[in-house]
């Protein structure tokens, strides 16, 4: 559909959530706890931490829970009964206040979890989720977006982005026919928007660092390069940290819970970083050693999706470098594989 | 089982368990929902993620040929948690089973040659389910021989189908333990299965080589094939990566790019050369 430009004021943003909440939407925003900022429901505009850079977690949550129950089952004498989890059981959310990254990483997830055998306890969630993004007004040393094909107004991923264009508006784009649908709802608080408002005026300036075509063209040919990995992950520690707050990573686990009667299957988030995920039962691991581990994170983002799922596994985001406890810094990392790699 | 939800397993009955050899048995299982069984059909090659309610999942093949309807068999070793408790159970007991996940061996495409299958200890079970497809369908192939080894004679699996294929004119069994293992009354050979197929001077000629077997067995076999004159794409093996949805989603069976779970797990020898080293 054709793009629609709206004006709405800071002022009615309070409002805005109101109307969201009394229309039965749980609304899921970036909130502030203590150091970090989560991803939350919320009830009122005054949770919500408008002004926060990137929230620490990624907004991957709202489709791809940290854990999430796929099987309940009872243990009886009689034998063991199982009792339908249906994916479907979600209701229509608002996702509010993300980043463009955040909004354009559930394309690397949707392209994962479409694949057949579709797993829908993330499609439904994705489903019911309307995205309204907040571009970047600023951005940190880490971000590097517009490397790999994103940028701080980039609206893919979308169903409405905001933009402040002053200290009392915001311009509103309305992307999708779902972002239509809920606009449709707080028409009354929209004014039109000229059609000469330049965007780019308000947004980061985030350079481009790296040619990412070149540097998916190097990686894929590099497996066997294995000074390259060693040299890039020799103070990894291997603490999954950056595949926990990575807003495209969607490997996971299964665990079970259980007590003498009722139990539960549980999904939940993993790291190819951890030694124990491709340990066999025998002994033998194929990623012994953490160097062939950050291969495999590298080359699975840059070689093998942009291959078979034609989507490149990173936003830019540069929460894997803010989180990493050694400072590993990805985005120097591309920047050496594209610059240093011969193929 | 709920299409919608494709972590559900099927609710499965242990109907009978047979001790193939220390800490190795066979579950036969039965769906506990007829329906379910009667809709359910596989191929040879595929696995399955069997689950022990509370202790989680275990990706093993199915051990029967998908010639016979109406159960489907696993044979494992007592080896980690789940694997464990699995041989814990009785007759009676539910487990959890889903699948078919993988790809097949293509034995219709083998239709009028001969079969070479070449096993080592527990990797009979991924074999037996296409040795037994194959020969529910005997007329279709030239000769049949079966290689199997395993560490001592108490380690044979299967030892009544072993007995059984022994005693028929239309299949070539060679059994083999390792040196030390054998017993008194012991008939087989004595030496590792590389060897006595070096012995046994194959024929490559119009023939398909099935190898599963423990990675070192496996690598001294290829070239023994090879000095016989086994091309690459006659050779066909299983390769085996931990897995825990078997969907190609949960990202760490992968060999590169190529999913175990779902590219796999049947390769020939030409695939597996093109695959990095990461098995």
């Amino acid at each position: 559909m054709e793009k629609q430009l709206k004006i709405l004021k800071y002022s009615d943003l309070s409002k805005l959530i109101e109307k969201f909440r009394s229309q039965g939407y749980p609304v899921l925003a970036p909130v502030r706890k203590g150091k970090v900022v989560e991803i939350e429901q919320v009830q009122s505009l005054d949770e919500i931490a408008l002004d926060v850079l990137l929230s620490t977690q990624s907004a991957k949550k709202a489709a791809f829970p940290k854990v999430e129950k796929v099987l309940e089952y009872t243990l009886e004498k009689s034998g063991t009964k199982q009792f339908p989890v249906d994916p479907a059981d979600y209701k229509e959310t608002i996702l509010f206040g993300v980043r463009p990254c955040d909004a354009s990483g559930f394309k690397s997830l949707d392209a994962i979890f479409g694949e057949e055998p579709k797993d829908q306890f993330y499609l439904e969630k994705k489903g019911k989720s309307t995205i309204i993004s907040f571009s970047c007004p600023v951005a940190d040393e880490y971000c590097f977006c517009t490397s790999v094909g994103g940028g701080p107004g980039n609206t893919a991923g979308s169903d409405l982005q905001f933009t402040g264009i002053s200290k009392e508006e915001i311009l509103v784009e309305i992307l999708t026919e779902k972002g239509e649908k809920l606009a449709a709802t707080f028409a009354d608080l929209l004014t039109d928007a000229g059609k000469d408002i330049d965007k780019s005026k308000f947004l980061a300036d985030v350079k481009v660092v790296f040619d990412v075509d070149g540097v998916v063209e190097k990686t894929t040919a590099s497996f066997n390069n294995t000074a390259l990995w060693l040299e890039q992950s020799l103070r990894c520690i291997g603490c999954g940290a950056c595949a926990f707050v990575c807003p495209t990573c969607a490997c996971f686990d299964f665990q079970d819970e259980q007590n003498t009667k009722k139990g539960v299957r549980l999904r939940l988030w993993d790291s190819c970083g951890f030694s124990l995920f491709t340990l066999h039962t025998s002994g033998h691991n194929p990623r012994e050693v953490q160097s062939q581990r950050w291969r495999q994170r590298i080359m699975h983002k840059f070689a093998y999706m942009p291959e078979q799922l034609h989507v490149v596994g990173c936003e830019g985001c540069g929460r894997c470098s803010r989180a990493c406890p050694v400072d590993m810094n990805i985005k120097e990392h591309l920047t050496a594989i594209g610059e240093k790699v011969i193929v | 089982m709920d299409q919608q939800n494709i972590y559900q397993p099927y609710l499965m009955e242990i109907e009978k368990i047979t001790e193939e050899a220390p800490m190795v048995k066979t579950f036969r299982l039965k769906f506990k929902n007829e329906e379910e069984g009667n809709n359910f059909s596989f191929h040879t090659g595929q696995f399955g993620e069997y689950s022990v309610f509370g202790e989680g999942e275990v990706t093993f093949c199915v051990a029967s040929p998908h010639t016979r309807k109406g159960y489907i068999e696993c044979t494992f070793r007592e080896a980690g948690r789940v694997t464990s408790e699995l041989a814990s159970l009785n007759e009676g007991d539910t487990i959890g089973f889903r699948g078919p996940y993988g790809n097949i061996f293509p034995i219709d495409d083998w239709k009028g040659k001969s079969l070479l299958f070449i096993a080592g200890g527990i990797a009979l079970p991924p074999m037996r389910s296409v040795i037994w497809s194959c020969l529910d369908k005997r007329d279709q192939f030239k000769d049949i021989t079966i290689l199997y080894g395993a560490k001592s004679v108490a380690d044979l699996v299967y030892k009544d189908e072993l007995a059984e294929w022994k005693e028929r004119p239309d299949v070539k069994l060679v059994t083999t333990v390792d040196p030390g293992g054998e017993t008194p009354d012991w008939k087989g050979e004595v030496g590792f299965v590389p060897t006595i197929l070096d012995r046994m001077t194959p024929i490559s000629e119009n023939t398909i080589a099935i190898v599963c077997g423990p990675p070192v067995m496996i690598k001294f076999t290829f070239p023994i094939l090879e000095k016989y004159g086994f091309a690459d794409g006659q050779v066909y093996t299983t390769l085996e990566n931990r897995m825990k949805c078997g969907l190609g989603k949960c990202g760490r069976c992968n060999v590169g790019k190529v999913f175990v779970c779902k590219d796999g797990p049947v390769f020939t020898r030409t695939q597996l050369k093109e695959l990095p080293d990461e098995y």
